[in-house]
């Protein structure tokens, strides 16, 4: 009995430390982490993933023989009073070498993947990759997919197992594109045309974010990778390009093939889309609710359309604010920022510049109850 | 020993010095140890002031969603704590230790430029200055301290912030470049007799190395921002995409200098170390030419590796190689420093002082800072470390892990040299073991959340991403660092109450400062010493066969010395003058931009026609 208490003593007095330890050792798995880079999700993420493992064995098995030497000459040469003058070396010419020579073939092994891993980052994707322009904004991001003819805002949306190629620029400052499950970052620059691609291997939605200074709300420049499987991503596709002033109705028709078909309807119906005017085409269930037609008026009538748009299909480009056509359905609002609810989306709306100080949207002095329709309004844009 | 000034002057030998007193001595002075207080102080000020804007950040950041900092204030600080601690007070700081230094180190009396070396100080002292009067405008800088182009261009950063910024780190080049000029050719000409290169103490080869790098890579920085200044001012467009130019050359000209200037500020601290390390294992630095040449090719590889921060610009695969192989190579010369450093200890007689705390735990972080530098050599993952919390964890184990614990080892090694005061030992090894355990807290979970996904920069980040409990753990650690440098102020005041009576040579060390009284006379050498060997002292004692008598302070009656002069400060007020006025031009006209012109030549003028002594 008594000796048992006295074996658990040590442990009780470290019991307060353990939940600390818990949450320590929870902290350092990448599981942990929404964003982590160490828990890679496509082929191009894993040619980095690889190299970087690799790296960090060898760093890690220098720094323990090394520290270990350190540690152990540390405490093995710890002079003593009286002790004599020790043996003036002044160096080992055959050691000197042998330290030189060991770091190199060290960093030559690191060499050979890295020189293999930056000719495959940078190869060109195949002509069936699906192309996606990505193009920075303070602060948020707007995608294009070119041949299937809509435009989206902060949640890219990507087919699984199908390569997808980035034609990335900015509008304003230099941005750099960072989806870390799916791949490293890659600058835009105003004034030349950076590519990324990947091909995505799990369904899911991934945060991405910004990843280079770019003025004051660059903390606040997020956005959401949304990998659907093939089907879902034509649904996703063709149910877009009914959000134009024309729904073409070859688009929901359901697709068929492994890869991306749409596009060639998405094309063939581009020279046939007239003028962008607001998506008639949202939520007729919804058009008989007060609420969304007084938000519709409002948003007419507060001047938001001249810096959001509400068509996906055949949108029109150079707008200021994000393209807002189915806002209601993103999981995020201020490019990643807070969750989409109705309250955060009503506090938005009533003053963005409480939310997201220095955003380019100015408050429009709109009424806790004006906020509510409006709110209706961009809900029902699925 | 050999000639003494004393015979060539003994005409003027009835009338000895007296030590100059008072605030206009100190104006004055172009005595190359008080230049190096004057340094010292300076910088130790700003890196105070540095570090109290790191902890607000890190305050900032202990929570998610916190608003403890405004975005704004937050992105003025994280620029202004870079370039403070960059250019404010690591550079400055070696900066004390050259001029402190070198003219003691190889036997000289003072600078070859001495009125040159109080205009660098003012310079940098009224740069300093210039630069952090922008918070009493409300307008620090606040692009990151390498001010990527087109941020910086006056459509996207209207205010006042990045104009304080390019006009102050121009001031503050002008202060690095004179100082360069003056020791590189202090070193090269005004050795004593017998001091041959191949027996220079190792921190004057690496502040030799060091200067040379300075001169190289100061003028490219020096044009960007000039460049970046025509942007601004005067409508031209090297940068703006809009009117032809182009963003990614600034990216270009910065690196260029950006990456030298990291061997600017970790090879002064190489040096430092190579002197504490022998001397507290009572044994030479281990393979001298090894460590004369690493740093001499650690130097010039430094020049052909911008390209590695630029790696996620999407230069292409050849340019990639080139650039990522130039990195690595860099890790066999600053391997082979590691290496030596150990042993340089191997075998020796550890003398456990606080100095050789600082330096052994420069080593042992140092290594971390170097190993995390080669995982991003690579550029397939650099695309992932880049810009993430996982560079801030590698900097920092190198410029503070690296610079801050070498430049603290010096300060207390050469602490009873420079004040005549020995530093507390106990409270020594308190700051030691509370620095050490604070960095690791603050830096080493960086690393992680920086490969876990943590951008740098942000002034804030959302809830459910998992980086909750390590930035808590960071900030506590970032306090703890904080307290540190308390523990080695109230050192510095307790110490200052008590008794002027260092000995001349307290650690039994190997270079000539330490043959002089502590703290040394005005004109340093009563007899200029001839060298007969490396760690000259060493052998000298050796000779003797046991300690040398304590030597006296004696009068320096007839030791030609350079007179003092106010015209490096004019000159200086007139250079800062230049710039307030440059900012003040759209409200005032070009008056000011008159005023500091005229004050710089009125000042220069009449330097150039002072009697030098």
């Amino acid at each position: 009995m008594l000796l048992r208490t006295a074996a658990l003593r040590p442990l009780r007095r470290w019991a307060p430390v353990l939940p600390l330890l818990v949450l320590l050792v929870g902290a350092c798995s990448p599981e942990h982490y929404a964003q982590t880079a160490l828990r890679p999700l496509s082929d191009f993420a894993r040619i980095g993933d690889d190299v970087q493992t690799k790296t960090l064995y060898w760093a890690f098995g220098v720094f323990v023989l090394v520290e270990g030497a350190l540690l152990y000459a540390i405490f093995r040469f710890r002079g003593k009073p009286g002790d004599p003058e020790p043996q003036q070396v002044h160096g080992n010419t055959t050691i000197e070498i042998v330290w030189t020579l060991i770091p190199a073939l060290i960093l030559a092994a690191i060499a050979v993947p890295t020189v293999r891993g930056i000719f495959e980052t940078n190869a060109r994707p195949g002509a069936d990759a699906l192309k996606v322009e990505v193009i920075g904004h303070q602060w948020w991001w707007e995608f294009r997919y070119p041949d299937l003819n809509i435009t989206t805002a902060n949640e890219v949306h990507i087919p699984v197992g199908q390569t997808v190629s980035f034609h990335m620029g900015t509008v304003d400052v230099v941005h750099s594109f960072w989806p870390p499950r799916f791949a490293g970052k890659r600058d835009v620059f105003p004034n030349r045309e950076t590519r990324l691609w990947f091909k995505a291997e799990a369904a899911g939605e991934y945060p991405g974010q910004c990843a280079e200074f770019c003025g004051i709300q660059h903390g606040r420049m997020a956005f959401r990778v949304r990998a659907q499987t093939t089907e879902d991503f034509q649904a996703w596709v063709a149910h877009m390009q009914t959000l134009g002033p024309k729904p073409p109705p070859a688009a929901v028709a359901p697709a068929t093939g492994d890869s991306v078909k749409v596009a060639s309807v998405g094309a063939s119906l581009q020279q046939a889309g007239g003028p962008a005017d607001s998506a008639k085409a949202a939520a007729p269930a919804a058009a008989q609710d007060p609420q969304y037609a007084a938000g519709e008026k409002l948003f007419q009538a507060k001047g938001c359309l001249g810096c959001h748009s509400l068509t996906a299909y055949n949108a029109p480009k150079g707008m200021l604010g994000p393209n807002l056509a189915n806002v209601g359905a993103r999981s995020y609002i201020g490019a990643g920022s807070f969750k989409n609810t109705d309250e955060t989306l009503g506090q938005w709306i009533q003053n963005p510049q409480a939310m997201k100080v220095g955003v380019l949207m100015p408050n429009l002095g709109v009424s806790a109850e004006d906020a509510k329709s409006l709110v209706a309004y961009l809900r029902a844009h699925q | 020993m050999a000639t003494t000034a004393l015979d060539q002057h003994g005409a003027h030998a009835t009338a000895g010095h007296a030590e100059p007193t008072g605030l206009w001595s100190w104006l004055t002075t172009v005595d190359h140890k008080r230049i190096g207080i004057l340094y010292g102080a300076t910088a130790f000020f700003f890196f105070l002031l540095g570090g109290i804007e790191a902890i607000l950040l890190r305050i900032q950041l202990g929570s998610p969603n916190n608003t403890f900092l405004s975005p704004e204030t937050y992105n003025q600080l994280f620029t202004m704590h870079g370039t403070t601690m960059i250019f404010l007070a690591i550079m400055p700081l070696s900066a004390m230790f050259f001029n402190f230094l070198i003219p003691l180190m190889i036997g000289a009396r003072d600078v070859a430029f001495p009125r040159l070396n109080a205009f660098s100080y003012w310079v940098f002292l009224l740069g300093g200055l210039f630069l952090n009067s922008s918070f009493l405008f409300g307008a620090a800088p606040d692009q990151g301290w390498y001010g990527y182009a087109n941020l910086t261009s006056r459509q996207y950063s209207p205010g006042m912030n990045v104009d304080f910024w390019t006009l102050g780190l121009q001031i503050l080049g002008v202060a690095s470049l004179a100082a360069a000029v003056n020791f590189f050719v202090t070193i090269l000409n005004m050795r004593a007799p017998g001091m041959k290169l191949m027996r220079m103490p190792m921190f004057v080869w690496m502040s030799f190395i060091t200067q040379v790098l300075l001169l190289l890579a100061f003028p490219v920085i020096t044009v960007a921002l000039i460049l970046l200044m025509f942007d601004r001012f005067f409508g031209t467009h090297f940068f703006v995409p809009s009117g032809g130019g182009d963003p990614l050359l600034w990216q270009h000209l910065f690196w260029i200098f950006g990456h030298p200037e990291v061997y600017i500020l970790i090879l002064p601290a190489f040096g430092i170390i190579s002197e504490v390390l022998p001397v507290f294992s009572r044994k030479p630095l281990f393979g001298y030419a090894a460590m004369v040449f690493s740093g001499a090719f650690i130097a010039f590889l430094g020049f052909g590796v911008w390209s590695h921060h630029m790696f996620t610009t999407g230069m292409g695969p050849i340019a990639d190689t080139f650039f990522s192989l130039t990195t690595m190579l860099i890790a066999v010369p600053t391997g082979v420093k590691v290496f030596n450093w150990m042993g340089t200890i191997w075998g020796g007689s550890i003398q456990y002082r606080v100095p050789m705390y600082f330096a052994l735990g420069f080593i042992a972080m140092f290594i971390i800072g170097g190993l995390s530098g080669v995982m991003h050599a690579s550029p397939p993952a650099d695309l992932q470390q880049n810009d993430t919390y996982f560079i801030v964890a590698h900097f920092h184990y190198v410029l503070f892990g690296g610079s801050i614990f070498g430049l603290t080892a010096g300060a207390y090694y050469w602490w009873p040299k420079m004040f005549g005061r020995m530093l507390d030992e106990t409270l020594g090894k308190v700051h030691f073991w509370l620095m050490l355990i604070g960095f690791n807290l603050t830096f080493f979970p960086m690393h992680i959340l920086g490969l876990n996904g943590m951008p740098r920069r942000v002034y804030t980040y959302p809830e459910g991403l998992g980086f909750e409990a390590l930035n808590q753990v960071e900030t506590v650690g970032s306090l703890i660092l904080g307290f540190s440098f308390v523990v080695f102020l109230y050192n510095i005041f307790k110490t200052a109450r008590g008794p002027r009576n260092a000995p001349a040579d307290p650690w039994d060390g190997a270079t000539l400062e330490w043959a002089i009284p502590s703290p040394p006379q005005e004109w340093n050498f009563a007899e200029i010493p001839t060298v007969h060997g490396r760690d000259a002292l060493w052998e000298a004692k050796r000779e003797r066969g046991g300690p040398l008598p304590e030597p006296p302070r004696v009068s320096g009656a007839g030791i030609h010395l350079p007179n003092p002069s106010i015209w490096p400060l004019v000159a200086a007020v007139g250079l800062g003058g230049l710039m307030v006025g440059l900012m003040t031009a759209h409200i005032v006209g070009p008056w000011g931009i008159v005023a500091g012109v005229s004050i710089l030549f009125f000042g220069v003028y009449n330097w150039a026609f002072e009697p030098a002594g």
